[in-house]
């Protein structure tokens, strides 16, 4: 289940049976049959530390989501809440609470926070009267949550909308926290750099954190060799743009939630017997786990979807070749050798017909005459064609009323290539947006402004294309099949924040300065002092070990682009990413949509 | 070193030895007489409580702690009501138990801590005795009162007296009794004449020891071993009884020939002991008895106290300190007469070349470990053996009692120099260690009155420095329960974990000081409590300035509003006169109303604010908002529709649908629509009701601004070939292949591809191209193809 994390550099499984060892114990605390009553945006990222079977093995029997009114009926001695730290919530529990006294039943109640107490909350139960009546109130600290082999994600959605929007930094606080577990388990990380205000907090805060900590670390040799601390907001195109990887595409068109995605059921239906297909389509969504366990899945996430294919059908001939080796097998031992790696081989098959159909699915899509448009147009802004005016496609696709959030998306990236729009422009398209879509939405445009998104030319200067020159963001020629540069993840667009880290590594950061200058924030480095005789003694050609952390999400696409840096021959650096929550740019501008809710008139 | 066995005397098959400790310090007039004595084990310090010279009412007694070596450490004249009994607690506090059981705690300098009382019942019949005890929850107390009733407190530090039931025909005190601790229970065992009971919470219980002998008409003493294991009884016939304290098993019987009542009577035994005793004491004679029934009498020339310890019997006299105990097999070993254990011939070998650890090179596999920490062990063992330190522990005492429990000890006694060499020396990670120390150090300073806040905290900030783990907060919260809030706000400047400085300064009523530092920190969760906080303190106006000054609280606070306090959150943005944020609200409220006037006026004010805060786009946006949503009633009311609520787009498009074409003119002019939206928006609506000939009227009504490709895909997308023809015709040259391929005119497409001579487009048809297409047509598609390639 959990092995594919220690197969990386990093063995993030450590961290994964850390916060399992404090689930059980907490479970233990309370003695006897339990009940968990679920804040249900904790399910997801619960189920990336622990199985179902984990909790029945310590007496859990129930699980409930937690809603208002009265509790379900449960046979059990404890009920427990498993909840973030949200006042909302803390009102419902209290109604939970309130009719479960009245019914007079035996009952234990116990509160588990997630990732932190807060006492705002236990004041608030305590104005509700119900604070005595739990008998563990406790915290869960579950910042960094181990995704993948190289992969940790804080699982929280809201951190861009609630960084860069509402000024709460909450999130920060937690970032800071993680990377002081991380730190506790990895060992101290001697270099800290950074791009971006919040990248700036975090730093203090964990240098503040140490000094607090101080005489009480462990003494690890550190794992890490050092920290890149990236704030969203100096890259606000990367994650506009269509990711053409074959992991990105599948988040952009199906939506990957928690490691799962839930797929169009009528394609795999003819895999189950070929008997019965066509006797009754199943109409549940396919869910599938994705992650690099799976073999054939780690091989071509990462590739762009033009080289899928042939990947796919190179796989497909080694599989069946496989499958022929029977005919040779003669003596018994052959045979007992072929029939020993039976389940191994099945197991690709499926898996090869799970992502042929699920290629097929978006290949789909990918040949429609509207992605070609769409991308089309994308290409065009981030090579700086046309951006301050109004495109015509943009304006073709609001008079067809196309979803909004594509119109958002393309509107920002063209705002985002311009450096603002001009202001006859901007409000053309505000006021196109308005009239078609609703004036309610007028919040939303506003929040978009506020993040930068979406915004007026204040000066006349556009820099964009100074940082695309010098960064070499657009590669005229990528190669999408053997990619030599991690443009390739956008077919051309090389993602500004993978090449920071690119640059960084080498060859460091003083080469552009000026860049760096445009972007919004201070850039820094830091160093932590470690302990005598944990410094590391590097081995000759041995790689660095660099954490980039990215505040306020990050693409799967950029994630591809990293592991390809990781992987080139004389990179020198392996790259672990940490990031506050995987987005795309539709869910990434769902989260600063603000939609109030309309009452009928 | 030859006489080192000249005070060993054998004792069944082991040795017993008595060396001196010390000679005390003290000078005692009348040595112990008349004084009431508390010694603490582990070579703790002793009380004593001495009754005044001169026999007149108005005469106090004395009340002395001294160190276990006779060194002074507090002497006052005792004021309070008369003492049943004295004790020691594991934290070095002295206990006095008064007749009216009261409690009293003292620390080692004789400064009062606070009191307790064991019960009101206590205060009319008075303590009869008393006893200190300890078990695993702590230091607690017993008491027997006049009604011949037991309380016990299990733990001083958490106090819940209880009151054990009655003993059947007891009067007065019982002839002797004990307190012992027995799963996790503590129970008392009381003999009343020849009867034994054990009182329980529950129940009072009568027990027979096995075999106690049957002369016996009274028992009158009894003891508990120090691991409340073991019971010895001492009876009117002179029998020592001598057994289990669950009184299953007899050890042994002696006839000690003595009928007298000893004075005191204690377990004498060591781990893995060869020859446990008992140690009983009278006037002038000290009688040790081993199970084996062999004794060892002593002759005392002083009025002694017998302590019990872990690993034998400290007896301590007006003028000299000793210790009773087996020799430890190790020590038999090595200084036996004529033995030939290595260690023996270690120490002869040591006695020729005067080298301590010679030999050690010889032994082969002997990890150097122990060695290493044995003579660090004896190192701090000595040190605080001292004279001037007097803690005279043993090994076996030191490593029961831990070093983390030594080093109180030490601090207790305010020996902070010699704690935290010991700390260094023994390598302790400093938070546990030298860090722990001078947090203590600095508690203790920052109750000096004398000196000034300032000269303190320079002080403290010295001495602690950087060390590690330092809670400046705790030594801060303890200058301020001495009442000194200056001293304890320049002190937690040097805490270093700002959410530790918050409650005290909100304690300390400093919570502006207190929201700086919550914000310091980071933790959102702090600044929100801080926040509520100042927001039931302060008035709303010097809140609001508060804020103002603090903008990351603000910002919290604002979103806390967002969800809490919606009013609030107006009155927020009032005060900073931010009139965008005061439209946004506007414009949010609205949408909660479902009355449309309300609504509109609503949406007024935001029109307002938006025009003060000069947001030309805004202000005007919402004007049209109120516009469209008068049109949409106007025509709901005349019509019917069901608009109100709609999008412009979307009303547009169901007006058109509904065929009031002269309705959406209006709209369309009103609004300003741009004209390629709208021929977009009559397009499809149209095309939706398949009402082809109005969507020709439409086409030719004048020239499209959106050419007509689009109007030959919405009548494909109705499926409408036919229609869809008409159009392709009007299409621009650059358009023509795509309308062609759209209405599947290959050939047509064809046409079009050649004559542009665009290599994109003549690819584009040929992928359009099935097996089934004519063979002619695809040679001249792949002949233009290279023509234009060669371009």
């Amino acid at each position: 289940m959990s092995a594919h994390l220690s197969y990386g550099r990093v063995n993030l499984n450590i961290l994964r049976e850390a916060a399992r060892k404090d689930l059980r114990e907490f479970l233990d605390k309370c003695a006897g049959s339990k009940a968990i009553v679920w804040d249900e945006y904790l399910t997801g990222p619960f189920g990336l530390i622990a199985q179902y079977s984990l909790l029945k093995e310590h007496e859990v029997e129930k699980m409930f989501t937690l809603k208002g009114g009265r509790l379900p009926t449960a046979d059990v001695k404890n009920i427990i809440f498993f909840v973030r730290p949200k006042l909302e919530l803390m009102d419902i529990i209290a109604e939970n609470v309130i009719s479960a006294d009245k019914m007079h039943s035996p009952r234990d109640f116990h509160i588990l926070f997630v990732p932190r107490r807060s006492m705002l909350c236990e004041q608030r139960l305590k104005e509700q009267g119900v604070l005595g009546s739990f008998i563990n109130i406790d915290e869960y600290i579950l910042d960094l949550i181990p995704y993948d082999s190289d992969l940790l994600s804080m699982e929280s959605e809201g951190a861009f909308r609630e960084c860069y929007l509402e000024s709460d930094q909450t999130s920060l606080y937690h970032t800071a926290k993680g990377l002081m577990t991380l730190q506790a388990l990895y060992g101290t990380i001697p270099q800290i750099f950074g791009k971006g205000e919040c990248a700036r907090h975090v730093a203090n805060m964990m240098l503040r954190m140490k000094r607090e900590f101080a005489g009480s670390q462990t003494q690890i040799l550190p794992v890490f060799d050092s920290l890149l601390l990236l704030d969203r907001n100096i890259d606000l195109l990367t994650p506009l743009a269509t990711q053409l990887t074959y992991e990105g595409l599948i988040d952009e068109v199906y939506g990957i939630t928690n490691g799962y995605v839930k797929l169009p059921p009528e394609k795999f239906a003819a895999q189950k017997k070929q008997g019965e297909a066509g006797k009754d389509l199943p109409t549940e969504p396919k869910k599938m786990q994705l992650n690099s366990a799976e073999e054939l899945y780690a091989e071509i996430r990462d590739k762009n979807f033009n080289g899928v294919g042939a990947a796919l059908s190179k796989k497909a001939k080694i599989i069946s070749a496989a499958f022929e080796e029977r005919h040779n097998a003669k003596t018994v031992g052959e045979i007992k050798q072929f029939v020993s790696q039976l389940p191994h081989m099945q197991a690709a098959r499926s898996s090869l017909a799970n992502h042929t159909s699920i290629a097929e699915l978006i290949k789909d899509i990918t040949t429609s005459e509207a992605f070609f448009d769409n991308l089309t147009v994308e290409q065009e802004f981030m090579t700086g064609v046309d951006t301050d005016k109004v495109n015509a496609y943009i304006e073709d696709c609001i008079a067809q009323r196309d979803p909004l959030i594509k119109i958002l998306r393309l509107v920002s990236m063209q705002s985002v290539c311009n450096n603002g729009l001009k202001q006859k422009v901007f409000d053309y398209y505000r006021r196109e947006i308005l009239q078609t879509y609703g004036y309610e939405h007028m919040l939303t445009l506003n929040n978009l402004e506020k993040t930068g998104l979406l915004k007026p030319q204040t000066s006349t200067r556009n820099n964009y294309p100074t940082i695309r020159k010098t960064l070499k963001l657009w590669m005229e020629d990528a190669n999408e099949q053997n990619p030599n540069d991690i443009s390739y993840v956008y077919s051309g667009y090389a993602p500004l924040s993978i090449r920071l880290a690119q640059v960084l590594a080498r060859p460091g950061w003083r080469s552009i300065e000026e860049v760096l200058k445009m972007l919004p924030g201070p850039h820094f480095e830091e160093r932590q002092q470690l302990p005598a005789g944990l410094h590391k003694k590097r081995q000759q050609g041995e790689n660095r070990t660099t954490l980039v952390f990215f505040l306020g999400g990050v693409t799967y696409a950029e994630i591809a682009a990293l592991r390809f840096l990781s992987q080139m021959e004389d990179g020198g650096t392996e790259y672990i990413i940490a990031t506050t929550k995987l987005i795309n740019g539709t869910s990434w501008i769902k989260s600063l949509m603000d939609r109030p809710e309309a009452q009928t008139l | 070193m030859a006489f080192i066995t000249a005070n060993w005397n054998p004792l069944g098959d082991a040795f017993y030895r008595k060396i001196e400790l010390y000679d005390m310090g003290w000078s005692l007039r009348d040595g112990l007489k008349d004084c009431m004595v508390a010694a603490a084990p582990y070579g703790g310090p002793i009380a004593l409580l001495r009754q005044s010279q001169r026999p007149s009412p108005s005469a106090r007694p004395q009340l002395e702690i001294y160190s276990s070596s006779g060194v002074s450490m507090a002497s006052f004249p005792w004021k309070s009501g008369p003492v049943r009994q004295l004790g020691w607690t594991v934290c070095d506090d002295l206990l006095a138990i008064q007749e009216d059981g009261t409690v009293l705690i003292y620390d080692l300098f004789g400064t009062f801590k606070r009191h307790f009382s064991m019960g009101n019942e206590v205060v009319q019949n008075q303590v009869l005795e008393a006893k200190v005890f300890h078990s695993p929850y702590g230091t607690g107390v017993a008491i027997v009162t006049g009604a011949s009733r037991f309380t016990l407190a299990m733990n001083i530090d958490d106090l819940k007296l209880r009151r054990l039931p009655e003993v059947p025909g007891l009067q007065g005190a019982p002839s002797c009794w004990a307190v012992l601790t027995q799963d996790r229970q503590t129970k008392v065992l009381l003999a009343n004449g020849a009867d034994l009971y054990i009182l329980d919470n529950t129940s009072c219980t009568p027990v027979t020891p096995p075999g106690l002998s049957p002369q016996a008409c009274s028992i009158i003493n009894m003891a508990v071993s120090f691991s409340y294991k073991y019971l010895a009884l001492f009876t009117d016939s002179g029998h020592l009884w001598m057994g289990s304290t669950n009184l299953k098993d007899k050890l042994s019987e002696v006839e000690t020939k003595v009928r007298s009542a000893p004075k005191q009577m204690v377990w004498s035994r060591r781990p893995k002991s060869q020859q446990p005793s008992v140690v009983l004491m009278w006037d002038r004679l000290l009688l040790v008895a081993g199970v084996c029934k062999e004794t060892i009498q002593y002759t005392l020339d002083e009025e002694c106290v017998c302590v019990a310890e872990l690993d034998g019997v400290r007896i301590v006299g007006a003028s000299r300190h000793e210790m009773l105990q087996e020799v430890p097999s190790a020590c038999e070993d090595i200084f036996k007469i004529a033995s030939m254990a290595p260690g023996a011939l270690l120490l002869e070998a040591h006695k020729e070349y005067e080298a301590a650890s010679f030999g050690k090179c010889f032994l082969s596999n002997f990890p150097p470990e122990p060695f290493v920490s044995m003579c660090r062990d004896l190192r701090v063992l000595n040190s605080v053996r001292d004279y001037s330190v007097g803690i005279p522990l043993t090994h076996t005492q030191y490593k029961q009692m831990t070093v983390q429990v030594l080093i109180d000890r030490l601090v207790y006694r305010k020996l902070y120099p010699l704690a935290i060499e010991i700390c260094r020396y023994l390598k302790t990670p400093e938070y546990q260690g030298v860090s722990r120390v001078l947090k203590h150090w600095a508690c203790c300073k920052v109750q000096q009155k004398e000196e000034p806040d300032e000269s303190i905290a320079r002080a403290v900030s010295v001495k602690l420095g950087e060390a590690a783990g330092i809670s400046y907060s705790e030594i801060a919260a303890r200058a301020y329960e001495c009442g000194r809030t200056e001293l304890a706000i320049k002190l937690l400047e040097f805490e270093p974990r700002s959410g530790e400085q918050v409650p005290l300064l909100l304690k300390m009523k400093r919570s502006q000081l207190g929201l700086s530092k919550a914000i310091e920190s980071g933790d959102t969760d702090l600044v929100y409590t801080v926040v509520t906080y100042l927001k039931n303190e302060m008035n709303r106006g010097d809140f609001f300035m508060t804020l103002r000054n603090q903008p990351v609280a603000l910002s919290l606070y604002r979103q806390f509003c967002k969800h809490q306090e919606q009013e609030t959150l107006k009155d927020l943005f009032n005060q900073d006169d931010d009139h965008h944020e005061l439209g946004n609200f506007y414009v949010r409220a609205s949408y909660k109303e479902s009355k449309l006037e309300a609504r509109l006026s609503l949406l007024q004010s935001a029109v307002d604010e938006y025009n003060k805060a000069k947001n030309e786009f805004a202000a005007k946006a919402t004007e049209e908002e109120m516009k469209l949503l008068r049109f949409q009633r106007r025509l709901d009311e005349e019509k019917g529709e069901a608009l109100l609520g709609l999008s412009l787009h979307d009303t547009l498009h169901a007006l058109l649908s509904a065929n009031y074409h002269k309705q959406a003119e209006q709209l369309y002019r009103d609004f300003r629509v741009p004209d390629k939206r709208y021929w977009w928006l009559k397009l499809t609506a149209l095309a939706e009701k398949e009402d082809w000939d109005e969507l020709e009227k439409f086409a030719k009504s004048k020239k499209s601004p959106i050419g007509y490709l689009p109007f030959v895909e919405v009548c494909v997308k109705r499926h409408n070939k036919y229609e869809a023809k008409k159009y392709v015709s009007k299409v621009t040259p650059e358009q023509k292949v795509k309308a062609h391929l759209a209405i599947g005119d290959l050939e047509g497409a064809a046409e079009a591809a050649i004559e542009r001579r665009s290599e994109g487009e003549i690819s584009t048809v040929l992928a359009r191209c099935s097996p089934t297409t004519d063979r002619a047509l695809l040679e001249r598609l792949n002949r233009a193809r290279s023509t234009a390639a060669k371009k």
